[in-house]
């Protein structure tokens, strides 16, 4: 009988870049950069590590196929090396490789890595359409990704009578929060705070999020070194343990795109990956039981809407939440707290071992005290890679021993 | 009695007026401020003579079976393929493949008669017993030239066949004469012309007369006769002569739409015929003369079934859904006759493979998706596993078609960021009535109007051109149900 992940597996280091437009490197510095720093955390030589993960996205622009590129750029003795893929949920799904292998007992030791480089395009946004493959260009609404998760506000706005002026309203504190405490973490993109009114009055990207609405496109990489918990008491018996609670993942089917049920106003793939995380945990009430979370917005809307699916808001009632500050970094469960995909930035492939990051660092206290969660316990990731209509969700909860 | 039985037009939504026209570039000739009277109907940014015949061949359906036609012709001097069937672009988005007779018909302006004639004859012998006729243009004058501001782009479509017909071809008469008052070589996007005078003087006031004589002759007929008599030309001088020489009775006159639409090409008379079926009783007699390198004239008799078909989407109906292009520059962008910024995201390789588009066509130009034979459910595009969980079945679809489904809008957006011609690019998904959902781009529309809930029909349209390559790219787009607007 399978019993899930819940603490078989501890992080033993973390690693992550500043992210940013990073002119000066390549994906392999980048890498170089995280690795060393997730090296030095977890105390140990490269040597004792036995296999690695590395998330990638968007290969066409960035290293190319395969683990190889960056197995070279760090030097790996010639261990077991897979490149992972699986949208914005490619780091997370890294780390899961890493943490089953350690669970399974295949491994003691193992490197989960994710990477990218999206700032030699040439243009703003996220590359285009020779990525979502060739049905696509057949047949595929000409959107992009602003466009794509735009759609969820009239939907939203259509199933819960929300007039689309309190959706801006909401959204637009979605951003300011994650601009405040982008500004605040020397390693965001980011870091300027932001009023309302420039949010507001921000050129139109995609009808109706603007320009602060939409997360920075960055480049930047981020790593963790897994074990097990007994490894890690003794490499550090001196400090907290953070072990990994949940790791939930949940792949679209095809019927929010083509059957007649979705509504277009929330995520079911987050909905079941987030069920599916909190059995695994053993938590019966995330709002209350979460003492943080980093979700995926991607978009600002993302946000609004992820809030409900986690379970945490009310199903058509996360705007009372977000405009009361519930989610702020004062609030009672804050959100975004090292600034979100939207102030730290979005190299997809890195971005949901970034979040690990931000939970794992509050956790073990190693913040200031401007941006530090109070009595930091438990902390939930979530990532969403594709479209709102047909997407992959991945959940990690990572908590104190 | 072969004959009509059923016809539809279109014109594109957008209009130009040409005052706009003369005001941008009249500059340059300033003698074309005689033309610059009225509205040229001109095809989006994703229309082309193919998507414009299939609009009009849609609503020249109007509850035909479409399985009934055994052949679909297309006429046009403006087709977006030298080879590769263009007729059979038109039959795939009307959802027929294989068993189908499918002709393009070129080269002069009387491509459109000469495609009916055709489509007549085959009747006639017996060897098709129904037949799409369609007729497209979207001919371009260089910017500040006469024809400029004369062509408008439009369609007109006729499903011709022996059994309901509505007006009863009668007979015909055909001249031809290499009279080059406007042509085009194979490398050439503009129309040119001969001196007006020469055509108007020897071509419209000498070959009309010639092949009007010739019917009227063979069947021993008198102009009085006919209570609808549509011909070609767009100067309105020789209009008013061609009347008096001819002997048009009064109020047989049939307007050439110039004030609306603008000359479209190949489709010129029969968009005036499906203009003139609008307004046809029992028994009256219509004659049809094209222009262009010769003429056709056809002769058509009403039938007692004209009274009492259904609606047809027709000539009036299209130009009360017009919106006005506010300048001319889109115009211009539209027509990749002015070079403009769209961005570097638009510039990225996309191929076409053409084995993926064959496998796909059913899906591509038909926008035929599945229905699970076990549990009913539609779904777009078909799917080898049904897509309803309580279901699951395999390999148990049938064809199913969506084209013909109307939706309502479930969400939307206007994208700046995505690279388009008509920026915000206008997306949103589509629920249709009978089950199915897809995300399609909008057309026909602004932002502000679209609405979730609106109903919207769906639209077959250019999805990308590849200039590298030379390739029209086609699917479905979803445009806003808007009456009478």
């Amino acid at each position: 009988m399978a019993t899930g992940i819940k603490d078989k597996v501890a992080i033993l280091g973390m690693g992550c870049t500043r992210f940013g437009e990073r002119w000066e490197s390549f994906s392999e510095d980048l890498a170089v950069e995280s690795f060393t720093e997730c090296l030095a955390d977890a105390g140990i030589d490269k040597n004792e590590i036995q296999a690695a993960y590395v998330g990638t996205n968007f290969d066409e622009v960035n290293v190319g196929k395969s683990a190889v590129p960056l197995s070279v750029a760090l030097k790996l003795p010639y261990i077991p090396v897979t490149r992972v893929e699986n949208y914005c949920a490619t780091a997370t799904e890294a780390l899961r490789a890493a943490c089953y292998s350690v669970a399974a007992g295949v491994y003691d030791i193992v490197l989960a890595l994710g990477v990218e480089k999206l700032k030699d395009t040439g243009y703003g946004g996220l590359p285009g359409g020779a990525a979502r493959g060739i049905k696509a260009h057949m047949t595929q609404a000409n959107m992009s990704a602003p466009g794509m998760f735009a759609q969820l506000a009239t939907a939203y706005s259509a199933k819960w009578g929300l007039p689309m002026d309190k959706i801006k309203d909401a959204i637009t504190h979605v951003s300011v929060k994650s601009h405040a405490n982008g500004a605040l973490n020397p390693k965001a993109h980011l870091r300027k705070a932001v009023s309302a009114e420039v949010i507001k009055a921000a050129p139109m990207v995609a009808y109706p999020l603007g320009l602060y609405d939409c997360c920075g496109v960055s480049d930047g990489s981020a790593a963790a070194i897994v074990t097990t918990p007994e490894i890690a008491r003794a490499l550090k018996p001196n400090q907290n343990i953070v072990k990994v609670k949940a790791l939930s993942v949940s792949a679209s089917s095809g019927e929010e795109a083509m059957g007649n049920t979705w509504d277009g106003a929330h995520f079911t793939t987050t909905r079941v990956a987030a069920t599916r995380a909190y059995q695994e945990a053993g938590i019966k009430d995330p709002r209350q039981e979460l003492s943080m979370c980093e979700v995926h917005d991607c978009f600002s809307i993302t946000e609004m809407v992820t809030m409900e699916d986690l379970h945490i808001s009310p199903k058509g009632g996360s705007y009372e939440d977000i405009m009361n500050g519930f989610y702020d970094l004062d609030g009672d469960l804050p959100c975004q707290v090292d600034g979100g995909l939207k102030c730290f930035g979005h190299p997809i492939g890195a971005s949901g071992l970034r979040m690990v990051y931000a939970m794992y660092e509050q956790l073990l206290e190693r913040v200031p005290e401007d941006r530090k969660v109070k009595n930091a316990r438990l902390g939930l990731t979530h990532n969403l890679g594709g479209m709102p209509h047909q997407n992959v969700a991945a959940i990690s909860i990572v908590g104190l021993d | 009695m072969i004959g009509i039985c059923s016809y539809g037009a279109y014109v594109p939504r957008y209009r130009l007026d040409r005052k706009t026209i003369f005001q941008a570039i009249g500059w340059m000739n300033p003698g074309t401020v005689a033309l610059a009277k009225g509205e040229k109907a001109v095809a989006n940014f994703d229309e082309d003579s193919v998507t414009m015949a299939v609009a009009a061949a849609l609503n020249a359906l109007c509850g035909i079976g479409r399985s009934q036609l055994g052949g679909v012709y297309f006429a046009s001097t403006t087709m977006p393929y030298k080879e590769r069937l263009n007729a059979g672009i038109v039959a795939g988005a009307l959802a027929l493949d294989g068993e189908v007779r499918t002709a393009d018909f070129s080269g002069g302006l009387k491509a459109g008669t000469t495609a009916m004639l055709s489509a007549m004859e085959a009747l006639a012998a017996g060897s098709l017993a129904k037949v799409m006729v369609t007729a497209s243009d979207t001919r371009l004058g260089k910017p500040g030239s006469p024809q400029e501001m004369i062509f408008g782009d439009a369609a007109a479509a006729f499903v011709v066949g022996d059994e309901n017909v509505i007006a009863e071809f009668k007979g015909s008469y055909s001249i031809t004469h290499d009279f080059a008052d406007h042509y085009r070589g194979q490398f050439s996007k503009y129309d040119r012309q001969w001196e007006d005078r020469w055509i108007r003087d020897l071509g419209f006031e000498e070959f009309v007369p010639e092949v009007v004589g010739g019917l009227l002759n063979k069947y021993g007929l008198k102009m009085e006769q006919f209570s609808q008599v549509v011909y070609d030309c767009h100067y309105p001088a020789a209009r008013k002569k061609l009347n008096k020489v001819l002997g048009v009775p009064e109020g047989s006159e049939q307007d050439n739409l110039q004030a609306q639409v603008g000359h479209c090409g190949a489709a010129q008379s029969l968009l005036m015929l499906a203009d003139a079926l609008d307004r046809a009783q029992p028994g009256d007699k219509i004659m049809v003369v094209s222009f262009g390198s010769g003429c056709d004239a056809l002769y058509f008799e009403a039938t007692e079934k004209i009274q009492g078909r259904p609606t047809q989407k027709g000539v009036a109906q299209c130009l009360s859904e017009k919106m006005l292009l506010d300048n001319y520059t889109k115009y211009l962008v539209w027509r990749d006759i002015m070079p403009v910024e769209v961005g570097m995201r638009s510039e990225e390789d996309l191929w076409t493979r053409w084995s993926a588009v064959w496998r796909s066509h059913k899906l591509v130009l038909g926008l035929c998706g599945s229905r699970c034979t076990e549990c009913c459910t539609a779904q777009l595009p078909a799917q080898r596993i049904c897509v309803n969980p309580q279901c699951g079945a395999v390999d148990k679809g049938e064809d199913y078609l969506f084209s013909d489904k109307l939706g309502t809008i479930a969400s939307f957006t206007g994208d700046m960021l995505a690279a388009s011609l008509n920026p915000p690019a206008i997306s949103g998904q589509v629920e249709f009535s009978g089950g199915g959902k897809m995300m399609f781009d909008l057309t026909d529309c602004n932002l502000e109007e679209v609405k979730t809930g609106m109903t919207v029909s769906m639209s077959f349209r250019r999805k990308y051109f590849d200039q590298k390559r030379d390739i029209s790219g086609y699917f479905w787009k979803a445009v806003p149900v808007v009456e009478g607007r």
